[in-house]
């Protein structure tokens, strides 16, 4: 024997490893059976064969490696012995997946015992390849198990047909072969091959079409009758469960006509009255009744509509509402989710009811309810639920307040019926929950309050009032910040005064005090403090009495070890000392941030969006007329008419908005300083923060865009009109005040080259489906260098999910591909991506690319290839 | 894709004492899965529903003395009667084993896989009769110890021979 066998048997190693005292002393025993059966496998020993994989089972469950007993399964199993076999195909199913290759060696003893003179080996076999088979070996074995559904022995049957479900759902295209067999099944008398006979049926329903208008053509009736000689049949001690005959059997039996009867008046005409029996005589004082009877509810509301077997499934929800039992609410409340797709207004009147369960003590319960809840409101009830929700959120646990305050916040987007009543909802929530607050949910109340210019008073004071209370809430205070820097004025002054609101005294020390409180709480994180630095500036020229105040204010975080708040603050106080004059133009107001722009670029990323779109949203705050919106978004969005961002959500573009993106903010300015100029000054305006490569381009298109559309934007206007500075941007000569502003940061602005020639746009690649056109620019400086503005437009009436462009060029060729806008592509629609390339043989040879664009229909995969020769010469 | 896509048992320690699984997780998803169940299954309070929403599927629980038994489902599955299946699984446990405890299922893990075996394939359930599993593992058991008295015997002959 070999002198490393510890040759102790399994329960004594399970003996010494239970009375190890601490993990190192386990992996000792462990690392020495290992390395006794690892001695045994090597020198083939077979008569502890079955007991080494034993223990390797045993390890395995542990977490320790056993991969290197793999192999002695198969040996186990091409054994001719039943006990090898039997722990042979244990080892099997426990230490392999079905994802190993060593499986595929498997195959062909399965084969054999699955011919096997003895019943009980076949039923391993069945068993093994019921639990670990591939698609190979289905398609290989599948035979052998179609004819094995005719077995003498009822407990080969049933195995045979839980076997004949994992191949079809492996490769259902044999789904065919097994129907006629599995339609004799659902004859028979022994329950457990009627019970696997009817959940095969039920899967080949669901793979094949061509099996479910057999199966409800030859079997509705009979699958009825089967139903109801069970549930009429008497005490049968071997299948009773709780005084129920076989629940089992009966579940099976009602999943499988759910299918029948889905979609199908006559099948579901046919099961009408077995399953109203069904839902009223079942007793539902035990578990197993009440999971019939929950199937049963399932079923009625699946099959084709019949008012009086609804009502009686409402019902037996509602009675499953108010039951004591959390196991039984919680499925009631998880199948009237269910039922409000087919009648919403009978799952309205348990309302009460399900609004009490999102206070429950426990946490699935709460968050089903929740769940349910937030199906049930509509612009009818949604100022009670969402009160009733508020209320809630002061009594919740912290983990779910989280989860809570998304369905507020959203519920309160989608059906707000004004804009006063979202504001003041989204106060309430932010003040008590500020904290679990996601990032669009307070950009969006900022673009929301923006829009609406009669209610900025309005809402600065009660964010004022608010914040007083709750400042420990992160997002309450950046809102109340911003809105503080913004219509500061108006809190002092009382402007706009509403009815409803109780008038407040303010003075403009106040509200300094309550932006400083902000800088200074210890909670407070940079993107706050950022927004105070900015909120600070606003006010120093809104409130000129506090300017020395604010300086002092701003000065102290000059020596933050934060970059960001830095620079910020030695910006603003070079603002404040040196550059008067155009500070009051500097920190005008915000434009008005379209709300349309604004939450379709939301959209694209997130599935709710702001929705309020009454007329109020259309009047921008300074007097500006509408038209001016489209010139504000680009300014906004630099990017939007170049390359598009990496990232075009909208909570970036927001972001951008408030000037709170750090990072590139301060990247272009410290590493790129020719071309500072223009982006610090679009820093001090935090207006963007476009990548470094196309400041120059997109500052220029600002300007341009505002001439072109002459724009009688107040803050615009007064931007353009600093001669010097719109100079500066065109005209490389002129004396740059911008270079103050810098102290020092940039020394030279770059030479704004002439753009180069235009090319005209080419028409790329076209299919009956689809359009691809290149658009080209050159960067001035760089003739080797073009960017292509590549549009993609959807020619058909379908949606293009899964978007992938790509491309491939010549060696001589560098390609610089940037993500598409989005990879979604609805129909008639376009979406675009930008892309650089390079051409080290500029001038000798022209541009050429191959493309291949992918994308998905419905789940289909759809390639389209091409290559592109006819560039536009000279690029 | 499989109704039942895995089983668990879990002891109140947090030990593992069995794990089946119906739909393909590589090792360390298992791994994962196991550790993270553990943490949620064994902090939830004695009083609540037995019914956990994880990952977007839903592992239905029920602690029988110190073992916890975890089957995990999809979201529409029946939650009720799953309950019934692990009900039915610990009663079949408890006729094998004359009234079962953990270390009954610790010393004799792989009796207990067997007879998880007769009960459910490919997480599909397999024979509603407790009478006919405790039967039909029975049976196999007995071929073993047959299998088992001939090579003893044989063994023996060998060994007497040799003398």
């Amino acid at each position: 024997m070999n002198p490393f066998s510890s040759g102790t048997r399994l329960r004594d190693m399970i003996r010494a490893i239970r009375s190890c005292k601490t993990a190192a002393e386990e992996r000792a025993v462990v690392r020495k059976e290992c390395a006794a059966i690892r001695a045994a496998i090597s020198e083939n020993d077979q008569d502890y064969r079955h007991r080494n994989l034993a223990k390797l089972m045993f390890i395995h469950m542990l977490g320790y490696p056993t991969h290197f007993g793999q192999m002695e399964c198969l040996k186990l199993i091409a054994s001719s012995g039943f006990p090898e076999k039997r722990i042979g195909y244990l080892g099997l199913m426990l230490l392999l997946d079905e994802r190993q290759e060593v499986l595929m060696l498997v195959t062909n003893s399965l084969k054999q015992d699955l011919n096997h003179s003895n019943q009980y080996i076949i039923g391993l076999a069945l068993c093994a390849l019921g639990n670990i088979c591939s698609a190979e070996m289905a398609r290989d074995l599948a035979p052998e198990v179609e004819r094995l559904l005719q077995f003498r022995d009822p407990n080969i049957r049933k195995k045979a047909a839980l076997c004949s479900i994992r191949i079809i759902k492996k490769v259902p295209d044999l789904a065919e072969n097994f129907i006629n067999t599995s339609a004799s099944l659902l004859r028979e008398k022994h329950h457990g091959v009627l019970i696997t006979g009817v959940q095969l049926c039920t899967d080949l329903c669901k793979v094949s079409s061509e099996a479910l208008e057999y199966f409800r053509e030859k079997c509705t009736e009979s699958l009825v009758k089967t139903l109801r000689d069970m549930a009429n049949s008497p005490y049968a001690p071997e299948y009773d469960v709780a005084g129920i005959t076989d629940p089992f059997l009966h579940i099976r039996l009602l999943k499988l006509l759910r299918i029948l009867g889905h979609g199908d008046d006559d099948a579901s005409d046919c099961m009408n009255d077995i399953l109203a029996q069904v839902a009223t005589k079942i007793e539902s004082n035990k578990n197993a009744g009440n999971a019939i009877l929950y199937e049963c509810v399932g079923t009625i509301m699946s099959i084709e509509d019949n008012g009086g077997l609804r009502v009686l499934a409402i019902n037996i929800l509602g009675r499953f509402l108010s039951n004591r039992d959390n196991n039984i609410r919680y499925v009631a409340l998880n199948m009237l989710m269910r039922a409000m797709a087919v009648d919403a207004p009978a799952v309205q009147r348990h309302r009460a009811t399900i609004l009490e369960c999102v206070k429950d003590s426990d946490a699935s319960i709460r968050k089903k309810a929740l769940d349910l809840v937030y199906l049930l409101v509509s612009e009818s009830n949604v100022k009670p639920l969402t009160k009733e929700l508020i209320e809630y959120l002061e009594a919740s646990d912290q983990e779910f307040k989280g989860v809570l305050t998304a369905k507020i916040c959203s519920l309160v987007e989608k059906f707000a019926p004004e804009k006063i009543w979202y504001i003041d909802q989204m106060l309430k929530v932010l003040s008590e929950a500020g904290n679990f607050v996601k990032d669009e949910v307070w950009h969006a109340l900022i673009v929301v309050i923006s829009n609406a210019s009669d209610l900025h008073g309005y809402s600065v004071r009660a964010l004022y009032r608010t914040f007083q209370t709750s400042a420990e809430q992160e997002s309450l205070v950046r809102v109340a910040v911003w809105c503080i820097g913004e219509y500061g004025d108006m809190l002092v002054n009382n402007v706009g005064m509403l009815d409803i609101e109780e008038p407040i005294t303010v003075t403009e020390s106040d509200a300094v005090d309550a932006v400083e409180v902000a800088i200074k709480h210890h909670a407070s994180d940079l993107t706050t403090k950022a927004m105070v630095l900015i909120a600070l500036l606003k006010l120093s020229s809104r409130f000129p009495s506090c300017s020395e105040r604010i300086k002092d204010i701003i000065l102290q975080n000059k020596r933050s070890f934060v970059l960001e708040l830095q620079q910020r603050s030695i910006e603003f106080n070079c603002i404040l000392q040196k550059h008067q004059n155009i500070r009051s133009a500097l920190v005008e107001r915000m434009p008005v941030l379209d709300e349309a722009t604004f939450s379709g670029r939301r959209a694209g990323s997130l599935p709710t969006s702001v929705s309020i779109s009454t007329g109020a949203a259309r009047n921008l705050p300074n007097g500006i007329a509408k038209p001016a919106a489209a010139p504000v978004a680009d300014l906004l969005d630099l990017s939007s008419d170049d390359a598009p961002a990496p990232s075009s959500s909208g909570g970036d573009f927001l972001q951008d908005l408030l000037g709170v993106d750090l990072s590139p903010v301060s990247a272009p300015s410290t590493s790129q300083p020719p071309k500072g100029g223009t982006d610090v000054l679009l820093d001090l305006l935090s207006i963007g923060t476009s990548p470094p490569e196309q400041s120059n381009s997109s500052a220029s298109d600002i300007l341009c865009s505002i001439q072109d559309n002459n724009a009688p934007l107040a803050s615009l206007n007064d931007l353009t009109s600093l001669s010097p500075l719109s100079a500066n941007a065109t005209s490389p000569a002129s004396p740059a005040p911008v270079m103050d502003l810098l102290d020092g940061f940039g020394p030279n602005l770059q030479k704004n080259e002439e753009n180069g020639p235009d090319y005209p746009s080419l028409v790329a690649y076209e299919s009956s489906s689809l359009r691809m056109t290149f658009n080209f620019s050159k960067q001035p400086g760089n003739p080797q260098t073009t960017l292509i503005q590549a549009t993609f437009t959807n020619l058909s009436p379908n949606v293009y999910n899964d978007f992938l462009f790509q491309a491939a060029v010549p060696k001589f060729l560098q390609l610089h591909l940037d993500p598409a806008c989005s990879n979604t592509l609805p129909a008639n629609r376009s979406i675009s991506q930008s892309m650089k390339l390079t051409n080290s043989q500029h001038g000798k040879k022209s541009l050429v690319m191959r493309t291949r664009i992918a994308y998905k229909i419905n789940d289909n995969d759809v390639l389209e290839e091409g290559q592109v020769n006819n560039f536009p010469g000279g690029l | 894709m499989s109704v039942i896509h895995f089983v668990l048992l879990i002891s109140r320690q947090g030990k593992v004492r069995l794990t089946k699984w119906y739909s393909t997780y590589s090792k360390k998803e298992r791994t994962k899965v196991i550790r993270e169940l553990s943490g949620v299954i064994l902090t939830r309070g004695p009083k609540l529903c037995n019914f956990v929403e994880w990952r977007g599927l839903k592992v239905v629980y029920k602690r029988y003395a110190s073992l916890y038994f975890c089957m995990c489902i999809d979201p529409d599955g029946n939650e009720l009667e799953i309950l019934e299946i692990i009900h039915h699984y610990v009663e079949v446990l408890d006729r094998y084993f004359g009234s079962v405890c953990e270390l009954d299922l610790i010393y004799n893990f792989h009796k207990a896989y067997y007879i998880l075996d007769e009960i459910l394939i490919s997480g599909e359930f397999q024979e509603p009769s407790k009478r006919s599993i405790v039967r039909s593992v029975a049976a196999q058991d007995s071929l073993v110890e047959t299998a088992k008295e001939q090579t003893g015997s044989i063994s023996n002959i060998l060994a007497q021979a040799a003398k």
